[in-house]
């Protein structure tokens, strides 16, 4: 029997995806989940400021998360835990194959008419950035460390360095001082913070932790256990400069250098992913180039509020349902978002005008801080949409909301910045 | 004190090679190994390549050990349930001046009895490997040269030694050889033990123990080589293993597939002082990367998922030292690259000189087959299928990159010399050695590892005695 939709992945996206596919009209959704527990991610995150958009409160990762698994349960979403897929493929019957494995049900496989892809991402470890030096225990990237704090209890280190200043290594900054230990700094390769200016506020600045931009680590130092750390200075091309290294000692060094979509299945299926986001490039219906098969929340691209993977992925369970109803059939030509100025990428990349109900978002990150910058978009070359935006940084995300009667009939659409 | 018939310094490559061999003889063996696990020297990190055997000068143990062992590599991966490919190796030649040194290791290959070596110009190499460099000129084909990987060659060796009665302590350190009447009492960090014959396989560290008992002086110099290691998206970039025609412009690196199917790219060489020195740095890094884009084109970089420095044993002779050195001792030492290669054929070659030495009789009941972990993601739908059904665990993915389940790893923590460290269970399952590099999965198998053997997770490290990973209970 073919489910109607697949859900992979029981995290804030996927939870959001099967409400509102059920909200829409499909009857038989299926949402599969690696971890024990509904949740994902945010089921770590015990920090509060989560839903601030969707919820007008502030509220923990775990509390945010108990508001959409509440609604999966009343909705009466069947889901099944502790299952881990192994495998997507496209069956020739058409719609989705989908091969999990589980204690409980050994191998299984799933069929359903349309998938959304709910992964989420991993972190970068050290090796990809390949920091030079020994390779001792006390090398964590952030959401290890806050999974073995938060979940299990136990404290990673006692002094610590923590290189990149994404989200989760500010987070886990405050987390470790509050837990004794003490937190020297934090290195920033880049010239900015890829944080969101309230994390830096309230997790350093709060906690008299120095940030240190345009900063590196170039060693590692310890057999067992790291003992110490060198952090230098870089120049504009990110080279460390001779002659300003100095010496931290440490047990610890947490990385937060940035998050990547998980989408090793997405390739099996042949997903297309954007070089850019490392996601699945989609339409306006968040739809990749498989039909069928939709995408939402972090394994699409990386984002900094839960709030949006919620609203984002809303969309996508909705269009699946349309998908699994057979009512999202083509109705005309999908044009390409060209991007322009420092925005470094479209969520979506094609807009099919008419598919659009009413209005249609467009997220993107730009490559720079900006001050007084403007958001453009032009529709062959008429422009349809102007913001001016006092700051804007590549930490944090920017959305524009673009009409449909704009798009109607367009052959060109560019989202570029104007200084 | 303990008595036995033969006490093996070091469970590296090559120690537990020789265990496996003598453990087919009569007459009780300790493996002593100053770490934690086995192949915790210079076995973990290398190019893990098995050399077809054309690089050693005619006549030297290196070329004889070598093409000995490649010759016995497909019975023994067979027997011990290890991967193992003749993939094939390019030596690529990129300047046309040098085509004449490629032309002089053929013949030396031939002189070393190397079968399946062809020289090859452009276009032939081309159409086998079609990443090559514009620079390639020419190339010599060894058609045995072939992969493996070590940390499951070394396990493989060691499980089945113990299987045959073969005893390892670990964390047990030599402190101190004394000759006796009938042999000899070697002092460690734990018991003493009381044993007929030593063999020395001791690594970066062999010239200090030949250098307690024999007149005649070792010198070992521990010579680091740097490597990158590329995601399994890079894993098809080549298909043969590449090296570089050493010359006037450098040795060059390689750039390599592994049995996992990733890419492999190094080694650079420099000595050390401080053997046990593991640090990577830039420049080395740098140099790997630059190198190997020498004699390879396009080389992914950008995947690289984890980058680490092997050890090298190398002996101011330039040989491998093999042979009774002194009365039952037994050594094998300055055993440098092509040491992996020829791991099986030294353990073949000093088992029957100590068997005929200590007069042992061949057991009737060796047992040459062991069996590795299991790796379900290999494996076929309804083999895999069956597997979960007999045990549940094995349907329970823990390490979600590389795809390795519960089952595997309660396998490796309670098979022969089972794992109990990550690091133990990294190199027997593969968790862990994915794109992640255990972000996700180390809480978990820490987890595990904490159940199955009892501990308290502060007790759980990553390999040796100090690298706990966590450090106290948080103040909730």
């Amino acid at each position: 029997m073919k489910h109607d939709i697949v859900i992979i992945g029981g995290g804030p996206a996927g939870l959001a995806a099967a409400a509102a596919a059920r909200e829409a009209g499909a009857r038989d959704i299926l949402i599969l989940e690696r971890e024990k527990e509904l949740g994902g991610i945010l089921n770590q995150c015990i920090h509060n400021g989560f839903g601030l958009h969707t919820f007008h409160e502030e509220l923990t990762g775990p509390e945010y998360a108990a508001r959409f698994i509440a609604q999966i349960q009343e909705l009466q979403i069947p889901y099944l835990l502790s299952t881990t897929v192994i495998d997507l493929s496209s069956p020739a019957s058409g719609g989705v194959k989908v091969t999990a494995v589980s204690r409980e049900n050994g191998l299984v496989e799933v069929e359903a008419k349309a998938a959304v892809l709910a992964m989420g991402c991993r972190e970068r470890p050290r090796g990809a950035l390949n920091i030079p030096g020994t390779r001792p225990a006390g090398v964590f990237s952030a959401g290890t460390a806050q999974r073995l704090v938060n979940l299990e209890g136990y404290l990673p280190g006692r002094e610590v360095v923590i290189l990149g200043s994404g989200d989760i290594g500010l987070i886990m900054a405050r987390r470790m001082t509050l837990e004794g230990a003490k937190v020297k700094c934090v290195a920033e390769i880049q010239p900015y913070s890829g944080g969101l200016k309230r994390n830096i506020v309230q997790c350093l600045n709060d906690y008299g932790i120095p940030l240190k931009l345009s900063h590196t680590v170039v060693d590692i130092q310890g057999k067992e256990r790291v003992e110490g750390v060198t952090i230098a200075e870089v120049d504009e091309h990110l080279k460390p400069i001779p002659g300003t290294e100095e010496q931290f000692s440490c047990d610890t060094l947490l990385l937060s250098v940035g998050l990547i979509p998980e989408n090793e299945l997405s390739k099996e299926i042949g997903v297309e992913l954007s070089p850019v986001t490392s996601g699945p490039k989609v339409n306006e219906s968040l739809e990749t180039n498989v039909p069928g098969v939709f995408a939402c929340g972090n394994v699409l691209h990386v984002h900094d509020l839960v709030d949006y993977v919620s609203e984002e992925a809303a969309q996508a369970g909705r269009n699946a349902a349309l998908y699994a109803a057979g009512r999202n059939e083509d109705q005309g030509e999908e044009i390409p978002v060209e991007t322009g100025g420092a925005v470094r990428y479209t969520v979506p990349c094609r807009i099919c005008a008419q598919r659009v109900e009413g209005s249609q978002v467009v997220r993107f990150r730009v490559s720079k801080n900006m001050r007084n910058a403007s958001v453009c978009v032009y529709a062959d070359g008429r422009e349809i949409l102007r913001r001016k935006r006092p700051v804007m940084a590549p930490g944090e995300m920017e959305q524009v909301l673009l009409k449909q009667k704009d798009l109607l009939g367009v052959k060109q659409l560019l989202v570029c910045t104007e200084e | 004190m303990i008595q036995c018939d033969i006490v093996i310094a070091g469970a590296g490559v090559i120690g537990s090679a020789v265990a496996r061999e003598l453990s087919r003889f009569e007459g009780s063996i300790a493996v002593l190994e100053k770490n934690a696990d086995v192949c915790e020297g210079t076995s973990k990190a290398n190019s893990a390549i098995i050399h077809a055997g054309f690089d050693a000068e005619p006549g030297t143990w290196k070329a004889k050990m070598n093409v000995r062992g490649n010759e016995k590599m497909d019975k023994l991966a067979e027997e011990l349930d290890i991967p193992f490919q003749r993939c094939g190796a390019f030596v690529v030649c990129l300047h046309e001046e040098e085509l004449p040194k490629l032309k002089e290791l053929y013949e030396r290959g031939l002189a070393n009895g190397v079968p399946g070596l062809k020289l090859l110009n452009r276009e032939e190499a081309l159409a086998l490997e079609p990443n090559l460099s514009d620079a390639v000129c020419g190339a010599l084909l060894a058609e045995t040269s072939g992969i493996v990987c070590p940390f499951e060659l070394t396990l493989g060796l060691a499980e089945n030694a113990a299987m045959n009665g073969a005893q390892f302590y670990f964390e047990t350190q030599i402190t101190g050889l004394e000759r006796r009447e009938d042999g000899w009492l070697v002092k460690t960090s734990g018991e003493d033990f009381l044993t007929k014959a030593v063999v020395n396989a001791a690594g970066v560290h062999s010239d200090e123990l030949h250098n307690l008992v024999c007149e005649n002086k070792l010198h070992v110099a521990s010579r680091k080589g740097e490597y990158c290691l590329l995601d399994k998206t890079a894993g098809q970039h080549v298909s043969h293993t590449i090296f570089q025609l050493p010359g006037k412009y450098g040795k060059g690196v390689l750039v390599s597939p592994t049995v996992h199917g990733n890419l492999l790219l190094g080694p650079t060489a420099a000595d050390i002082e401080d053997r046990e020195e593991t640090k990577t740095t830039a420049e080395g890094l740098g140099e790997v990367l630059e190198k190997s884009a020498l004699g390879v084109r396009n080389i992914p970089i950008r995947q690289v998922i984890t980058s680490f420095t092997g050890l090298r044993a190398h002996e101011a002779g330039d040989d491998f030292v093999l042979g009774e050195t002194a009365e039952g001792f037994f050594d094998a030492a300055g055993i440098e690259s092509p040491g992996l290669s020829s791991a099986s054929a030294i353990g073949e070659y000093l088992a029957a000189l100590i068997a005929e030495k200590l007069q042992l009789a061949r057991k009737e009941n060796f047992q040459p087959i062991r069996r590795g972990v299991p790796r379900l993601h290999d494996m076929p739908a309804e083999q895999r299928k069956a597997y979960i059904e007999k045990n549940p665990a094995y349907g329970n993915i823990i390490c979600r990159c590389e795809q390795v389940s519960e089952g595997e790893i309660l396998d490796a923590i309670h098979g022969v010399l089972g794992a109990k460290t990550l690091d133990g269970v990294k190199r027997r399952t593969r968790a862990g050695m994915g794109r992640c590099q255990s972000g996700f999965c180390s809480p978990r198998v820490m987890e595990l590892l904490a159940r199955e053997l009892s501990l308290d997770l502060r007790e759980i490290r990553k390999n040796e005695k100090g690298s706990e990973i966590v450090l106290e209970k948080t103040r909730g």
